[in-house]
């Protein structure tokens, strides 16, 4: 329980975000340029005091806040200054069962799947009223656990939360099966049912984000769910699913158990009565949790991984714009996303020119404080990965890459990183070949479409990818050759609720969001009856 | 490698008749087999006919080759009447299925495969529809010798709609359609569905050419290459069905074909990096296996198609005769070889006895015998091992208590014949009730209520098909959403258009194959998005 007072600067940001929750986010990084720049500690080493409660650091099981069945419970830190938050209840096998068996029971003995469709729609629409009326508590959770700016998470990714949940909500009554043609005197038709109990395993980088990936198609869907929220930011979704059960959820419909991979996250993937896996992690992790899948009951997994997603800046594209874009598909979130434009290629036309101008706009990336407005990168989320960063930084270098701005921490306390820029990246550096999720922009130079095509490719991932041309043929052929899951032309990170979300190759198995989204979470009944004297066949 | 032997007139004859009748029920097959012969009549079923056709083709086919194996070794295939050799097969291993991804790879890559438009895509497919139904006779001869299914079956029955469902995917290469997708900002959104790439393909020995028309339909329709490999026991058939696909104009490399056994080329297929996709038909055991091999290799999606212990669901106002004579043939057809087999019949209390008595007549009239004997309605099990398995569940079925209504015993000295075989008073936790028995073994169980049938079919970790036999519109709308499989006939059984999806809930499977949503596995979505400026609408 952690309880902090109001500074007046939060104060402030948060009134004006509630005016302008439909700002874009470029408005933000304008306002932020003129206050700070990356290499300025004072502001880093004086962590603004949130200015909220936390009231739910219990295991949420059948409608109820319950402590872990063993009493244990974990620290979860501020990114800011590693300082502990609070102390959540830990979740292990046996509260994964207790979970399961809520589930089950809600699905088996109902009501959800037995309420209408238009009821569950009702619910989830209201759930969305709800979580915009708390837009700034619930984006204070989500920054103080996670370290990303205040702005981000209220005006970008919580608008972009209640948007899915009434998009799936709109989804809900708009399930239909197929009547089927068939070649003799048969009436065929398809059902399309709910699973089951579905558990959902999502990650720290965008808590509630994907929290609604998941939990909105499920519920949709008319499944029940048990969520394991990643042990970095368990605050979040606890604090939601509160509001969800306020907005009319049955009890048991969706549970919510903190905790480790290994232990809950083991437990859910391998448990028998879990009817569908949907996870969300590194590819490592990835595999291990289908294994788990397969070895316990072939629960049907969907797998959202890592990538190394080129952005492809062509010798036709406009310069500023494509910097700009590139800086933003890399450093977005901190670098924290597993779309993030890792690799941008550059023609060999305008590559001087762009690293110079990629260069002077890491420079300009405004570091400090995530409650701090105008902010554009915050920490990273803890200590393993902000080191891992750094590993990978000094790999760079080492490996011959030209370092043109950043490489070392910021600060003394807390997991900021210099917004870092390497020019002459080559495809055998580690840099240009493993998943940093951090602040690394790593440019190479190309010289023709088909290199370019080969090279972007010529990766174990596959989940997403920009492209920068004006020429609509170069768009086609690049768009087509790509083996990725989304290609951005002349755009990056649009993420709306119906855009389908997912990985070729080692980035993953199946879509999210969009009407994909709902094949995931509804098994297919084929039903043939005999006909006896049809009208018409 | 090739066995060759001279036609008998017996089968000739039959020939001629599968030949001018090829539409055709079965029902109609039934009836002509039932004068014929009777599963006590051991003489038909070691009667062994001479075969018409010549086995061409042993070797690897790999970038539209016959070659030998890697490793020059070979296996025999073996008569399921005699367990005789029919013929030695190459012996594919690591090596070939290496051979056979890099052809595949550069198919795909390189071209020409997903490089044609779907339209000449869609012509070499409905060209090779065209010569399955030209070389039916041969096909079936193969898959009979091959498999001991009835002849008439593989003829009248499973050729038709193997090219019945080629030219479904025909038709739907060129009907793949993405989306164009509204936005919320001033964004172009499209998606485009692509070939995967290199598809893996593993089908089984119960329906070898069916399945093998289930995987690469759907999977050469949406531009996909492809390494398929067949079950060691009968690797015949989808050689000759493949040659007869490059006659019609697939270009090499498109379609490898790798006969072999499941920890060696198989494992190999299952875990090799540059499979993009995986597809397999098989037990829930093996699928297990092959998923996790998937798992620790590159991530490849599967497709698992698995077991199934399915029920068959009569209720009190069901017409009895019709749910006996349906019940039997969802249970014994192709010797109890199926997936979806009904293999828990469940009758109400109130025409329980007199189901039994009837099951277990229609069962005393099955005739078992030859394969190629026309009239014939149950050949011999696949190989010792089934046979062998078979019997132990028999056994198993009258220790544990459960009343041997008929049947029970092997048929005759000779090959892998058994009698078609009746339990009633069968109890679920009795073995019989929950093991796949894949024989001709029917379980015959009985229900007072709805709600407990439905509760009792439902307790497996099985989820492939159910029949429900009922006139009220009421009970059919209750159990057809109560239960937990992905096909539901309802006052029929094993109805298999190719429009209809197939495919399990729980541990028989993952995804769905036939019909439209097959397409699914063999296709990734791609989003594209671009900004528009100054849009006229949005």
């Amino acid at each position: 329980m952690a309880a902090r007072r109001l500074s007046s600067l939060i104060s402030l940001s948060s009134s004006a975000t509630a005016a302008t929750s439909l700002g874009s986010f470029g408005r933000f990084s304008r306002w932020g340029r003129g206050i700070n720049s990356f290499s300025t500690p004072a502001a880093i080493d004086e962590p603004i005091s949130p200015s909220i409660q936390i009231d739910h650091t219990e295991l949420l099981i059948n409608g109820q806040f319950v402590d872990a069945a063993s009493g244990k419970t974990f620290p979860t830190l501020d990114p800011r200054t590693g300082d502990v938050i609070a102390h959540v209840a830990e979740g292990d096998a046996e509260d994964v069962n207790r979970a399961v068996a809520a589930a089950r029971k809600a699905f088996d003995e109902g009501p959800w799947p037995k309420l209408t469709a238009y009821e569950r729609s009702r619910i989830m629409f209201r759930f969305a009223d709800l979580l915009e009326k708390h837009t700034e508590e619930v984006a204070t959770l989500e920054t103080w656990d996670n370290g990303k700016p205040y702005e981000q998470a209220a005006k970008i990714e919580i608008p972009k939360v209640v948007r899915m949940f009434r998009y799936y909500a709109g989804w809900a009554d708009k399930i239909h099966g197929l009547t089927v043609p068939a070649d003799g005197q048969h009436h065929v038709q398809t059902l399309h049912e709910p699973y089951g109990v579905t558990g959902l395993i999502i990650p720290w980088n965008f808590p509630l984000l994907l929290y609604s990936w998941k939990v909105g198609p499920a519920l949709a869907c008319g499944n029940t769910a048990v969520l394991k929220t990643a042990e970095q930011t368990p605050l979040s979704a606890l604090y939601v699913s509160k509001l969800f059960h306020e907005a009319g959820l049955p009890p048991g419909v969706l549970n919510v158990v903190s905790g480790f991979g290994p232990t809950a996250g083991a437990a859910l993937a391998s448990h028998m009565d879990v009817n569908k896996l949907s996870f969300t992690g590194s590819t490592a992790t990835g595999k291990i949790v289908l294994g788990l899948a397969s070895k316990s009951n072939l629960k049907p997994v969907t797998l959202e991984l890592g990538g190394k997603s080129p952005f492809i800046v062509c010798k036709d594209a406009d310069v500023d714009k494509a910097v700009e874009l590139a800086h933003s598909a890399l450093f977005f979130n901190q670098g924290q996303c597993c779309c993030a434009g890792s690799r941008t290629l550059v023609h060999e036309s305008i590559y001087d020119e762009f690293v110079e101008k990629a260069k002077a706009r890491a420079l300009k990336r405004v570091v400090g404080d995530p409650f701090q407005m105008g902010i554009e990168q915050g920490p990273q989320i803890d200590d393993e990965q902000f080191k891992k960063i750094l590993k990978y930084i000094r790999s760079g270098i080492e490996s011959g890459a030209t370092l043109e701005s950043g490489g070392e921490r910021l600060g003394s306390r807390g997991y900021y990183i210099q917004p870092t820029v390497f020019s002459n990246v080559q495809d055998d550096m580690l840099i240009a070949k493993d998943e940093i999720f951090g602040p690394v922009q790593s440019i190479s130079k190309f010289k023709d479409l088909d290199e370019v095509i080969q090279r972007a490719n010529a990766t174990s991932y596959g989940l997403a990818a920009g492209v920068f041309t004006q020429n609509l043929e170069t768009a086609n052929t690049l768009t087509r050759a790509l083996r990725v899951g989304t290609v951005w032309i002349n755009c990056y990170d649009i993420f709306d609720a119906a855009i389908p979300f997912g990985g070729f190759k080692m980035s993953g198995q199946g879509r999210e969001k969009g009407i994909h989204g709902l094949s995931s979470y509804l098994q297919v009944k084929a039903v043939v009856t005999p006909l006896k004297d049809p009208a018409w066949l | 490698m090739a066995a060759s032997m001279s036609i008998s007139s017996l089968l000739s004859r039959s020939l001629a008749a599968a030949s001018s009748s090829a539409l055709r029920r079965k029902g109609r097959i039934s009836e002509v087999g039932r004068v014929v012969s009777r599963y006590g009549t051991t003489c038909a079923a070691v009667e062994n006919p001479n075969i018409p056709v010549k086995v061409n083709h042993t070797q690897l086919l790999i970038n539209g080759n016959f070659v030998d194996s890697a490793s020059g070794k070979t296996f025999p295939t073996y008569d399921p009447r005699t367990g005789d050799v029919i013929a030695y097969v190459a012996e594919g291993d690591a090596e070939d299925i290496n051979r056979a991804v890099s052809a595949a790879r550069k198919a795909f890559d390189e071209g020409p495969w997903p490089k044609m438009t779907a339209y000449e895509r869609s012509m070499v497919l409905f060209r090779f529809a065209d010569l399955i139904d030209k070389h039916t006779e041969e096909l079936a001869i193969l898959e009979t010798w091959d498999n001991g299914k009835t002849y008439e079956q593989a003829a009248k029955i499973e050729l038709p709609m193997i090219s019945r469902l080629i030219r479904y995917y025909a038709g739907w290469a060129d009907k793949i359609h993405g989306l164009t997708v509204p936005a919320d900002s001033s964004h172009h959104v499209q998606t485009i569905h692509e070939p995967i790439g290199v598809a893996g393909q593993i089908i089984p020995w119960n329906f070898p050419l069916l399945m093998f028309a289930w995987k690469i339909g759907p999977a050469l329709a949406c531009g996909n290459a492809i390494v398929l490999k067949t079950a060691e026991q009968t690797p015949l058939s989808a050689l000759y069905a493949a040659k007869l696909l490059h006659e019609a104009g697939l270009p090499p490399g498109v379609l490898n074909v790798v006969s072999g056994f499941g920890p060696t080329a198989g494992a190999a297929l299952a875990s090799h990096m540059e499979v993009d996709k995986l597809a397999f038909t098989g037990s829930t055991q093996t699928g297990k296996i092959v998923l996790e091999l998937a798992a620790k290799s590159n991530l490849k999606p599967v497709t698992l198609e698995l077991g199934g212990k399915s029920p068959f669901i009569v209720c009190k106002d069901a017409d009895v005769d019709e749910a006996v004579e349906l019940a039997h043939f969802a249970l014994f057809f192709n010797q109890g070889q199926c997936c979806c087999a009904g293999s828990r019949t469940y009758v109400h209390e109130s025409v329980y006895d007199e189901f039994v008595e009837k099951a277990k007549a229609r069962a005393l009239k099955r005739t078992v015998g030859d394969p190629f004997k026309a009239g014939i309605e149950q050949g011999p099990q696949i190989d010792s091992e089934q046979f062998e398995k078979i019997l132990r569940y028999i056994r198993s079925g009258i220790e544990s208590g459960a009343t041997l209504e008929t049947g029970g015993e092997r048929i005759g000295s000779k090959g892998y014949y058994i009698q078609p075989t009746v339990f009633s008073n069968v109890k679920e936790d009795m073995l019989i009730a929950q093991d796949e028995i894949f024989g001709p073994v029917q379980s015959i169980l009985k229900f007072k209520d709805i709600n407990e049938v439905i509760r009792r079919a439902n307790s497996t970790s099985y989820g492939l098909a159910a029949g429900v036999f009922t006139k009220d519109i009421d009970t059919a709308n209750t159990v057809t959403r109560a239960l937990k499989v992905g096909t539901v006939w309802i006052n029929c059984y094993d109805v298999f258009d190719a429009a209809i999806p197939f495919g399990g809930y729980k541990m028989s499977g993952q995804g769905r194959e036939k019909g439209i949503q097959s397409l699914s596995n063999y296709l990734q979505v791609k989003a594209v998005v671009t900004p528009l400026k100054n849009p006229a609408w949005m």
